[in-house]
């Protein structure tokens, strides 16, 4: 085999073992897509009826009230399962870092990168399969998204690109920690940028110091951008910020997650 | 064991500090091929830090270190194709079971499915783990659990094997089924170094024994060899009365004794000669003695005569 090729095996075996070790525990999994479900009943049915009059027309795409506020806030909603997610990522990484297997790991033969690519990718499909769940909710309560098949496939592909961004974000930020409840902590202020941001109302409704922070932050041209494909709403430069973002926070997080790796010095 | 004469690691001038503490302070050491080497030491003699370096985990900052002909900083990714490690802390995936802790060793072995499924079934049955193979890994005992890690260790076919304290928290029949399974492994060519706070351990295992004491090597030799440097032989003898005490302190060069507990002790070489000439002594003095014991040097005498401090191993069972 060449290298690439005991690359990409050794990787499939992480992302293997790290799978199962997500299935082994499925409480966390569960714990982590209960809160975006938890937010979207509250908002939606207790401050949705009054959040919806804050809403031109464009934004209810054609709804009204609580319904109105429904399409609003889903995108958001979907940002908020991918932040919350990424919490457990720095989690299980830390929790791994701290255990001796890891020790093995770097004794053996094997692709460096694979044991961090493996915990990527297992969280990838852990975040993929919690948007699934939590997108089935919205469908449930009555979220209408009017976008066509290229929509379709170009949402998929931005909430995948921006998961994979705050994996790789998170992993580094699991090896940064010194500890579990650090790596628990750390990834927290990811969930309150969706907030910080369109997620949950408009930008244009905030203070103007606010407002600033908002605009030019990675969540919103991912939430508008989400918004535009699911229900049709203007995208504009929103788009490229979006991809533009998450390829920057892959390719800083990446380096800074490979340096801490190669770099751990415990005695 | 020493036959095949050459080494497989070869340490010189190690040192390592961490905070500006000297954790090694200069640490040389030579391990011949097919031979089990131990590096024995209380506990932050620096015994792991050490393993951690020949194992490519850490970088010394000063020495030269190379394994397998590999240099560890050097050429790390050729001397991990040659070693396995296990370590103090058990490197196991918790939340898996047995059998597919080792089938991802195989995994990242490439060995490819049914030899590496062979070679699986082959060491669970020699570890005596083929029952527990499919139990989730936090059922098992600790003995299991060591036994697992390192039949891990082996899935890779290592020349070279670094054991951490193999045996440190094991009851002691666990601690018999691992000194079999370490021995059985040198029949095989492999090369081990073993770390150990037990004096017994090293006496039983090791062709080689290194002393570690606060990051420097204060004696090295075989276990003979060692306890050779220690003066401490004697022979103990029970009396029955203190006036037989007095009686044979007075007959016997050397001795000493204590009346509270009628004893004598008399040094000795430990050869039979000198034996039957104490007991002839006694006798034509017609001396009762109760109970005789003989005292040869341990490994416990070694480490208090090198490093001056008694080790709470020396209290520990062997």
């Amino acid at each position: 085999m060449t290298t690439l090729a005991y690359t990409l095996s050794d990787s499939a075996t992480m992302t293997r073992r790290n799978v199962r070790r997500l299935l082994r525990y499925p409480s966390m999994t569960l714990l982590l897509v209960g809160l975006p479900i938890v937010f979207l009943l509250l908002f939606v049915y207790v401050f949705g009826g009054q959040l919806s009059r804050g809403l031109g027309n464009s934004l209810a795409g054609g709804h009204v009230g609580r319904d109105a506020y429904l399409n609003y806030v889903v995108p958001g909603v979907l940002l908020l399962t991918v932040a919350a997610a990424v919490q457990g990522t720095a989690i299980v990484v830390a929790m791994d870092m701290t255990g001796g297997i890891i020790d093995r790991f770097r004794t053996m033969a094997i692709a460096r990168s694979s044991v961090l690519t493996g915990h990527v990718l297992a969280a990838l499909i852990q975040t993929m399969t919690g948007l699934a769940i939590v997108f089935g909710f919205a469908l449930a309560l009555g979220f209408r998204p009017t976008a066509g098949v290229d929509d379709w496939l170009a949402a998929i592909g931005m909430i995948a690109l921006f998961a994979f961004a705050l994996v790789w974000f998170a992993t580094a930020l699991g090896l940064a920690a010194k500890s579990v409840e650090t790596a628990s902590n750390t990834p927290m202020f990811l969930t309150l940028l969706v907030f910080l941001g369109s997620g949950f109302v408009p930008v244009a409704t905030m203070p103007i110091g606010l407002q600033q922070f908002a605009r030019y932050q990675p969540f919103t041209p991912v939430t508008e951008t989400m918004r535009g494909l699911l229900t049709g709403a203007p995208i504009g430069a929103n788009g490229i910020a979006a991809i533009a973002w998450s390829v920057g926070i892959v390719f800083v997080s990446y380096l800074w997650a490979m340096r801490l790796y190669r770099g751990r010095r415990d005695s | 064991m020493n036959t095949a004469g050459r080494p497989a690691i070869v340490a010189s001038g190690v040192r390592k500090a961490f905070d500006e503490t000297n954790v090694l302070d200069g640490v040389d050491l030579t391990v011949t091929e097919g031979s089990i080497f131990a590096l024995l030491g209380p506990n932050g003699a620096g015994k792991t830090t050490m393993v951690r370096i020949l194992s490519t985990l850490i970088s010394p900052d000063a020495g030269q270190v190379s394994v397998a002909g590999h240099d560890v900083v050097r050429e790390s990714d050729a001397v991990r194709g040659v070693i396995g490690v296990t370590g103090q802390f058990s490197a196991l995936d918790d939340l898996c079971t047995g059998l597919e802790n080792m089938r991802l060793m195989a995994d990242l072995n490439h060995l490819g499915r049914s030899a590496g499924q062979s070679r699986l079934t082959e060491l669970l049955d020699r570890f005596g783990l083929a029952d527990a193979a499919k139990k989730p890994v936090t059922t098992y005992s600790g003995g299991m659990r060591r036994r697992l890690d390192l039949a891990m260790t082996l899935v890779g076919e290592p020349r070279i094997i670094f054991l951490d304290e193999p045996t440190t928290g094991l009851d002691p029949a666990s601690r018999r089924m691992m000194w079999d399974s370490i021995r059985q492994l040198v029949t095989g060519g492999v090369t081990i170094l073993l770390t150990t706070q037990y004096l017994a351990e090293a006496d039983e295992l090791a062709d080689q024994i290194a002393v570690l004491d606060r990051g420097r090597i204060v004696a090295e030799g075989t276990a003979d060899e060692l306890k050779r440097r220690v003066p401490g032989g004697h022979v103990r003898l029970q009396l029955p009365t203190a006036d037989s005490v007095y009686a044979a302190v007075a007959l016997l060069e050397g001795a000493s004794y204590d009346e509270k507990k009628l004893e004598v002790q008399v040094p000795t070489d430990g050869t039979v000669a000198a034996l039957r000439y104490l007991l002839r002594v006694l006798d034509e003095a017609e001396i009762e003695v109760h109970h005789l014991s003989i005292h040869t040097p341990d490994l416990d005498d070694v480490f208090f005569a090198v490093t001056g401090l008694p080790t709470e191993e020396a209290l520990a069972p062997s």
